[in-house]
């Protein structure tokens, strides 16, 4: 029973796991798609903007430089080196210059040696102070003579406020080179900044390539300060990265090196502002899964637990009916070969009865003779052992019919009208009246013939006997409700006793004394109660006896049981 | 012993012949007038040749079964009455004999009396011939 049971969970457990790995592998496989998908289009719509921001910034930097160094680099094309170093034709350049473009703070014409030679711009001071300076030795100086053009980094210098030098050579057709340089002042990179548009808790400015910053940042600090995390590796398009900030943050970083100057433009912003939202949603589609992993699982388990306990059920009904089967085979070959040798015997048993029979016939017609008397001990001893041993070859007969069970449908009143003919002659005989009243319209039921057969004959045996000359048997049928039919049997005959009454159904009560082997109302009884059916008996002692039999119409009632 | 059974002509159809041989003989102490035969072939050519006023017949005869005997007696004889006998106390077989025509039914061993009395019965019932 263990084992059975441990067959069971066991068959459970594989079916739940296969429907369990069947029905959750697409859905399994379905998230993870969706997760990266939905991961793959979040990250690319909220980090594209940030992004596409930063590249419009890059080119509106790019410009505005482009712009101012074209323009110096007009200038320096237009004028020859004399009229540049003519103060007054610089200073009406330079009000030319500061009217068209914003940002122009001063400009200075440098000869090829290096030394300023011309000056325009606020301030009188100043214009004393560099004129004459000579420039030859520094960076910037040889930088725009190798390359013609030059920006520089972000510088407070004499001028003491943020400034960029845009510087540009020309060459003369007579040899001759000069320089000119404009400070351009980086309040207008603020204003450019700021037409980025930037999200609350954004940042965006400019470092150069070692991270000092070149315009102001809200959370790095001020123009020339230090930009305290790495600047990216060089990119001239709008990349993004992620990186950490100093408190340990996660923050995403849109840059673009500059093309036109050593810059870099970095946007930032706190990497949860933008997960937050793709959190949300990977927590949705987490739920979404793992509710209809809960469901699919509960489903699956559920219905086969039914599964189970059906298959359980059939199962064991299969092997219920399996072994009554084998029983009833086993009793029916039990019953074939009782028949067989109470058959087999009961004709050896007619010889030895007729034999002593004639024998006693004999010796009663024979005169007296010694010891006569017994010999006709002996042979009525000789009846009764026979008597016995029919009594039971008849009852290994009942055995075998009710080994062997037929279950069909059965007219109660043609099977009462057959037995009736047994009964017949003796009625006339004993000038007994037999009454019937049998309904026309009775249903047929289901049954066994030779068993309900028993029951008819033994009924009728019955009344027969308990009636003396002149007396009555009625037998009528009828139906009592929709699936039962009555068949009582009444006469008028001695009746019986309370006590009778009380044992009539009894095994091996008789009232026949040694005639009756007490077994005919029980064998009655039992093929009642296995057609489902129900005896009742009225009787009083001297008046006479009605017997009830009820049986079902539809009975389903299985041959083995029967 | 009644009277009526003087002379009664029976026809004993068995083929047990230490059976059938003894009842023959006692029945013929009783007054009775018995005949054997001992398959079914030669009890129907008895009957031809002679008349009887009531067959016994064994159900479980070699060859012709009994039912069939008695089937073949009712196309000849209508009225005769037939006691069928058997060693097998089958209420199915009983019956069946009664509705092939049979007159009554008794189970060996047969107590002799009770033969007696239903041959009795039967002789007193059908009209003399």
């Amino acid at each position: 029973m263990k084992s059975e049971t441990q067959h069971y969970e066991k068959l459970r457990r594989n079916i739940v796991g296969i429907l369990a790995v069947v029905a959750l592998a697409p859905v399994l496989l379905l998230a993870a798609v969706n997760y990266a998908e939905f991961q793959a289009s979040f990250t690319a719509e909220t980090q594209a903007p940030f992004v596409s921001m930063v590249g419009k910034g890059k080119n509106s930097f790019e410009l505005f430089l482009a712009e101012r160094s074209s323009t110096v680099s007009l200038i320096a094309s237009a004028y020859s080196f004399e009229e540049l170093s003519t103060p007054q034709t610089l200073r009406h350049i330079f009000q030319a210059m500061q009217s068209e473009f914003t940002g122009f703070t001063d400009v200075a014409v440098i000869s090829d040696e290096g030394i300023l030679v011309a000056y325009a711009g606020p301030g009188q001071h100043l214009q004393k102070e560099l004129m004459g300076k000579d420039y030859s030795q520094q960076e910037w100086f040889h930088k725009v003579q190798a390359q013609n053009r030059y920006v520089s980094e972000v510088i407070e210098g004499y001028r003491q406020y943020p400034h960029v030098l845009i510087a540009v050579q020309r060459h003369s057709p007579d040899g001759r080179s000069w320089v000119v340089r404009a400070a351009i002042d980086t309040t207008p990179f603020s204003r450019l900044v700021a037409d980025m548009s930037l999200e609350p808790g954004s940042d965006a400015f400019l470092v150069n390539r070692s991270g000092v910053l070149q315009t102001d940042s809200v959370n790095y600090g001020k123009t020339l300060g230090q930009f305290p995390l790495a600047v990216p590796p060089p990119s001239y398009e709008a990349s993004i990265t992620k990186a950490l900030d100093e408190q340990g943050n996660a923050i995403l970083m849109a840059y673009s090196y500059l093309r036109n100057a050593d810059y870099v433009l970095i946007a930032t912003k706190p990497a949860r502002n933008m997960l937050q939202s793709w959190l949300l949603l990977r927590t949705d589609i987490l739920l979404i899964f793992l509710g209809g992993a809960l469901c699919i699982y509960y489903v699956a388990a559920k219905s086969v637990d039914k599964l189970i306990s059906r298959l359980r059920e059939s199962d064991l009904k299969r092997d219920q009916a399996f072994s009554q089967m084998e029983h009833a085979q086993k009793l029916s070959s039990i019953g074939r070969m009782a028949a067989g040798v109470a058959h087999e015997i009961n004709n050896p048993l007619a010889i030895i009865n007729e034999k002593a029979g004639l024998m006693h016939d004999l010796l009663s017609l024979a005169e007296d003779f010694p010891r006569k008397e017994q010999f006709l001990r002996q042979i009525e001893a000789i009846h009764s052992a026979v008597a016995r041993c029919r009594d039971i070859t008849h009852r290994m007969l009942g055995f075998a019919r009710r080994m062997e069970v037929k279950i069909e449908s059965l007219d109660i009143n043609e099977m009462l009208e057959e037995t009736l003919l047994f009964f017949k002659k003796e009625a006339q005989h004993r000038n007994v009246r037999i009454v019937e009243e049998l309904e026309p319209a009775l249903p047929k039921i289901r049954g066994d013939r030779g068993q309900l057969q028993q029951v008819i004959l033994n009924v009728l045996n019955n009344a027969l006997a308990a009636v003396g000359e002149n007396g009555q048997v009625s037998i009528s049928t009828m139906q009592k409700d929709t699936n039962t039919i009555a068949m009582c049997i009444k006469d008028n005959g001695c009746g019986m006793s309370e006590e009778t009454k009380q044992h009539i159904f009894e095994p091996f009560y008789t009232t026949k004394g040694n005639e009756g082997t007490g077994l005919g109302m029980s064998i009655i009884y039992g093929i009642i109660q296995r057609h489902h059916g129900e005896i009742a008996v009225e009787s009083e002692l001297g008046k006479g006896t009605l017997l009830t039999i009820c049986l079902p119409i539809s009975n389903t009632l299985q041959e083995e049981q029967a | 012993m009644s009277s009526t059974l003087q002379g009664i002509r029976v026809l004993l159809i068995d083929d047990e012949a230490e059976f059938v041989n003894t009842l023959a003989e006692r029945l013929e102490l009783r007054g009775l007038v018995p005949q054997v035969a001992e398959t079914g072939h030669d009890g129907l050519a008895m009957l031809e040749d002679s008349e009887f006023q009531v067959v016994l017949l064994d159900m479980m005869l070699p060859g012709m079964r009994g039912t069939d005997v008695l089937r073949k007696i009712r196309t000849s004889h209508q009225t005769l009455p037939v006691i069928l006998l058997t060693g097998n106390a089958n209420a199915k077989d009983g019956i069946a004999g009664m509705k092939e025509g049979a007159s009554a039914y008794l189970t060996k061993p047969v107590d002799l009396n009770e033969l007696l009395r239903v041959v009795q019965e039967m002789v007193q019932g059908e009209p003399r011939d």
